[in-house]
């Protein structure tokens, strides 16, 4: 999932400073699930301005509402008449969703409340961490589940490279060498073998920004432009 | 006109509400400054609850439950000390710190009690009325809100 951490309060604050009327709106997906954006942190952030706006004496109008996900416009489309009524739009879902929020409402100005960090896993309550790029050409049936473009501090596609000491990385010894790790993890599956191929160059002209995928029905239905 | 604190008592069924009414069957003397709401435990308190009742005009919240180790429900006294120290982090953005706080009062230690109000009490007028006290009582929806939220 996407994992996003919430703006600071003074940056979030400075931006709705102009303002009279606004909506916070929530995503109750990924940025929900790492605590971020979800229902309770709209209620909090809503909250949380009301006090410090409150103790400047300045009123300051909060709508609050969470749409299941903001990168879905079936999901987005009925906030449509919802938001005209409000000045400012603040945004807790990831970069995605702001944009998506925002091409919904063009008429006004909209805030990211989170800065998204990356995709990832939750670990724990409170505790995630990346686990991929989003490279568009995957190595993970190679690499025994251990991505070497995220996980190598390198980024290294055939590897060890030689700087690894006790499975960490010469370039930060507080990260953990993905080589050496998959090493192991492929000596567990047996497939050894797999680290004598040589992975030819990244195809980086797949990860050129902004990526399109496009479903093989959607294609035959409407063709290539939508 | 002299200032008397509104402090809202987020407290524990078991625990501090017991030390609570014995403090009162005891006939301790305690400042009149706080109103209780009770909860049949402290996890069950939200961060929102807190940040509504300083919204509705409160002047300082505590929240006391059991003391480490001795909750009914094992852990909910601990995930409220999470919360509360969360909490004091989200109202000292918002500019409202030294306004909450968190106790531990056994059920048998009404002293303890009195004790915690007399500190909170203190405090507060040290720190003046909440600059968001607009009127002169606590908003008592929000009250009347959290009562019926913990009703059985």
């Amino acid at each position: 999932m996407i994992i996003a951490e919430r703006k600071p309060f003074a940056e979030i604050k400075a931006m709705v400073a102009p303002y009279k009327k606004i909506l916070i709106v929530g995503c109750g997906t990924c940025v929900a699930v790492c605590l971020a954006g979800g229902e309770k942190e709209v209620g909090l952030l809503a909250s949380q301005l009301r006090l410090a706006l409150g103790l400047e004496d300045k009123r300051l109008e909060i709508g609050e509402i969470t749409v299941e996900r903001q990168c879905d416009m079936e999901f987005l489309r009925p906030l449509c008449d919802f938001t005209a009524d409000y000045e400012a739009i603040i945004s807790l879902a990831c970069g995605a969703g702001v944009q998506f929020l925002k091409q919904l409402c063009s008429l006004q100005p909209i805030f990211p409340g989170v800065n998204t960090s990356f995709i990832g896993v939750n670990n724990d309550v409170g505790f995630y961490t990346e686990r991929c790029r989003a490279c568009n050409n995957c190595y993970l049936g190679v690499t025994g589940g251990i991505c070497p473009v995220t996980m190598c501090p390198k980024g290294l596609l055939n590897g060890p490279c030689g700087g690894t000491i006790q499975g960490h990385c010469e370039v930060d010894p507080e990260k953990e060498c993905a080589w050496s790790k998959i090493y192991h993890r492929l000596e567990l599956e047996g497939s050894l073998d797999n680290m004598r191929r040589i992975m030819p160059l990244h195809p980086c002209d797949r990860s050129t920004t902004p990526g399109t995928v496009i479903h093989p029905a959607f294609k035959k239905r409407y063709g290539t432009n939508e | 006109m002299e200032f008397t604190p509104k402090i809202l008592a987020l407290v524990c069924t078991y625990c501090t509400y017991t030390a609570a009414d014995m403090a009162g069957s005891a006939r301790m003397q305690y400042p009149a400054t706080v109103r209780i709401v009770k909860y049949l435990c402290t996890g069950r308190i939200d961060i929102l609850h807190i940040l509504k009742a300083f919204e509705a005009g409160a002047d300082a919240v505590m929240v006391s439950g059991c003391e480490a180790g001795s909750c009914h429900f094992l852990e909910g006294n601990l995930r409220a000390r999470e919360r509360v120290e969360y909490a004091q982090k989200l109202l000292e953005e918002a500019g409202l710190d030294g306004r909450l706080e968190m106790f531990e009062v056994a059920a048998s230690d009404a002293p303890k009690w009195v004790a915690a109000v007399k500190e909170m009490t203190q405090r507060v007028e040290a720190l003046g009325p909440s600059p968001l006290r607009r009127g002169k009582h606590l908003h008592p929806e929000v009250v009347e809100q959290l009562e019926n939220m913990v009703q059985p």
